[in-house]
């Protein structure tokens, strides 16, 4: 019988198997940052332990980085103490950094395939949860826990148990101004955020094969938030075509040799499933999330809903408290809610594709009144490509902030918070209680809507900006 | 890690379902660079509020957590699991676990314990009804008890072994190190890396 993607990524990184006993799976690529690493450190040099593969493994800053004035000290004392225990621990082992101020300093998520280290049919881990995005590549992408970090430095290696394999079919063409950040939003309602645990999805059908890179990365780093293991899309001439000339992609006959083997990374057509869920791409429209989990979402055309709906109890209780924390009533049209703040970043839309598309809507027009507006690139790289562009002029003459590369308010370790009460559109992927700060109430939706929002004061897509640009100081 | 045989002790009923890491350890306590110390930041925002059932006076120095479904989505910070064992959970019960959560838990000694939906409801009228109701949480047997419950709930042999044993899975892997020796001299030359020679 054929194998799928997952199965075949899987099955080539075997270094030991036994029955009853979980995969000892080879890991290719190990990425840190600063927050889930000190523990792990620290484990090692109590147990006398070194990194096993120093090739293997790179490490970056990117949670606790400001996004302001990032050439004087870090000011929170807690942030600059964690951020120096990276910088020890990585002199003191032999990791290559990336710390604030280096030209490749960014979100690891966005680090990782922009340095064309992620490539397809790669083990990849991190320890963060969003390490799903790399699957964009047909990598094996698993966020992990600290304990487990410190197991790859000293192993290479991680024990886990084979995961189960969903398809997620999405079939057709995505209408205009449909993202990908929509699709998945979509997806995440429709399966909910327990639907894909113990599984592995495969996004794949036309409307996926059609997405760029970076639209795939969009969509597989938010697979966690279905509760997935990972998220995977098949390699395929767009890949390679992103990957050709990155500074880690293969070169000459490495290349051609690891075209070759990426090209048979894909889902036999006898392959069985455990689960298949079909979408229909023509379907979609702009998705907003109005709870407090990702899976409570709704298309921006719709209305809140009203607890009493649904069916079942723990579900009908969730939505009550997430309506009383997010302070909406039942029934309120979603493009009626007005928002202080508009967030456009984070691993999930912090790609120039996706400033691409801010500065186009944003282009002579303005951010409302009272609205204010971060832009922050997922990478120093990003950020400097979307000046080389003129991109930053375009943000600050909306009356956007243009910050520097980092999580930033994705979830606020750094001073960029929400105060509380205060709300957001936010292109991030987590929209939990207090995750933007504390109090803070968070809608979840793609780059287009959050500049839309930004200029029309509450929630609303492309569409519904008036034709023409407005000028300066009109709205 | 220590290990883990039996356990029982007083519960605290927890009728939320899909808490979330950021729930469990809000991120700013994300900063800190040991393994302790974080006790004081479990469910942090909800423990403001005097009537949460962690706050009540008959919870305190209760062991066993009877969680809602889907608890530990999101964030696969290990601190959420620092965090319960600091405060001084040993078990924690739930119908449905996120897997890193999971996977988080049973690596330092926490015992993630799965049952049915209607079992953790029964577990919670009994603990509401009497605070005093003593958990058994008994890992050899592979069972829950309590006063008119006796429910079985499944883990697989490997982490059963290691839990009870205590065992630390770093030496254990290192015992296959031939294993991975031979792997890497197998691994293609188109395979990345992060340091060029
Ligand atoms: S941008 Fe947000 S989701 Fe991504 S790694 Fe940073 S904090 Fe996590």
């Amino acid at each position: 019988m054929g194998r799928t993607l997952a199965e075949k990524v899987w099955d080539d990184h075997v270094v030991r198997r036994a029955e009853g006993e979980p995969d000892l799976l080879y890991i290719d690529l190990h990425l840190l940052h600063e927050v889930t690493s000190p523990q792990a450190f620290d484990g090692l040099r109590k147990s006398g332990r070194g990194v096993r593969r120093l090739d293997l493994t790179i490490a970056t800053e990117d949670h606790n980085t400001p996004t302001l004035d990032i050439d004087k000290p870090i000011a929170d004392p807690v942030s600059r103490a964690q951020l120096e225990t990276l910088r020890k621990n990585c002199a003191e082992f032999g990791v290559r950094l990336h710390p604030l101020g280096d030209v490749e300093q960014g979100v690891v998520h966005v680090v990782g395939p922009q340095l064309g280290l992620t490539q397809p049919g790669t083990t990849v881990v991190c320890g963060d949860s969003h390490t799903s995005t790399h699957g964009a590549f047909g990598a094996l992408a698993f966020g992990i826990g600290t304990s487990q970090v410190e197991h790859v430095l000293a192993t290479q290696t991680l024990p886990m148990a084979r995961p189960k394999t969903m398809a997620i079919t999405v079939e057709g063409e995505l209408p205009e101004g449909v993202t990908a950040k929509d699709l998945i939003l979509a997806i995440i309602a429709r399966i909910g955020t327990g639907g894909g645990q113990g599984y592995v999805l495969e996004y794949r059908g036309s409307a996926i094969e059609k997405l760029s890179m970076e639209a795939r990365m969009t969509i597989c780093n938010m697979s966690i938030e279905a509760g997935a293991r990972a998220g995977m899309i098949a390699p395929d001439e767009t890949t390679f075509a992103y990957l050709k000339g990155r500074p880690h992609a293969p070169e000459g006959a490495d290349w051609d040799e690891a075209v070759e083997y990426w090209r048979t990374l894909r889902t036999d057509d006898d392959a069985v499933f455990d689960a298949e869920v079909v979408i229909d791409a023509a379907g979609l429209s702009p998705f907003v999330t109005w709870g407090t989990n990702p899976g409570q979402g709704a298309p921006l055309s719709s209305h809140v809903p009203d607890p009493a709906s649904y069916e079942d109890a723990s579900e009908r209780h969730a939505a009550e408290k997430a309506l009383e924390y997010m302070g909406l009533t039942a029934g309120q049209p979603l493009r009626d809610i007005a928002v202080d703040t508009v967030f456009v970043g984070s691993c999930t839309n912090g790609r120039i594709e996706d400033l691409r598309s801010v500065a186009e809507i944003l282009k002579d027009r303005k951010v409302a009144d009272g609205v204010r507006m971060l832009v922050v690139p997922g990478s120093a790289r990003v950020g400097l490509q979307a000046v080389s562009e003129g991109l930053d002029v375009v943000f600050k003459e909306a009356g956007a902030e243009w910050r520097y590369a980092g999580c930033s308010m994705c979830l606020g370790m750094n001073p960029d918070q929400l105060a509380p009460g205060e709300r957001s559109a936010s292109t991030s992927n987590r929209n939990f209680e207090g995750r933007q700060g504390k109090g803070g109430r968070t809608h979840l939706v793609s780059p287009q809507v959050a500049a839309a929002t930004a200029v029309l004061g509450h929630l609303g897509s492309p569409a519904d900006l008036s034709d023409t640009p407005v000028s300066a100081g009109v709205r | 890690m220590e290990a883990f045989t039996t356990h029982t002790g007083r519960a605290v009923p927890l009728r939320r379902s899909n808490v979330d890491t950021d729930q469990i350890i809000p991120a700013h306590w994300l900063k800190k660079v040991t393994r302790d110390g974080f006790e004081d930041g479990l469910f942090e925002a909800w423990r403001k509020d005097d009537t949460f059932v962690l706050n009540r006076p008959e919870r305190q120095g209760a062991t066993v957590l009877v969680a809602g479904p889907d608890f530990g989505t999101g964030s696969s910070r290990e601190h959420a699991v620092w965090a319960l064992q600091n405060y001084g959970f040993k078990a924690v019960i739930s119908a449905r676990f996120a897997d890193i959560f999971r996977g988080n838990s049973l690596k330092n000694g926490l015992l993630t314990v799965v049952l049915e939906q209607k079992i953790v409801d029964a577990l919670w009228e009994l603990t509401e009804r009497d605070p005093e109701a003593a958990i058994t949480v008994d890992l050899e047997a592979r069972e829950v008890r309590a006063e008119g419950i006796t429910a079985s709930f499944e883990l697989d042999e490997n982490s059963r072994w290691r839990l009870l044993n205590g065992l630390d899975d770093i030496s254990l892997t290192l015992r296959d190190e031939d294993d991975i020796a031979a792997f890497e001299k197998a691994r293609p030359a188109h395979k990345p890396r992060t340091l060029t020679s």
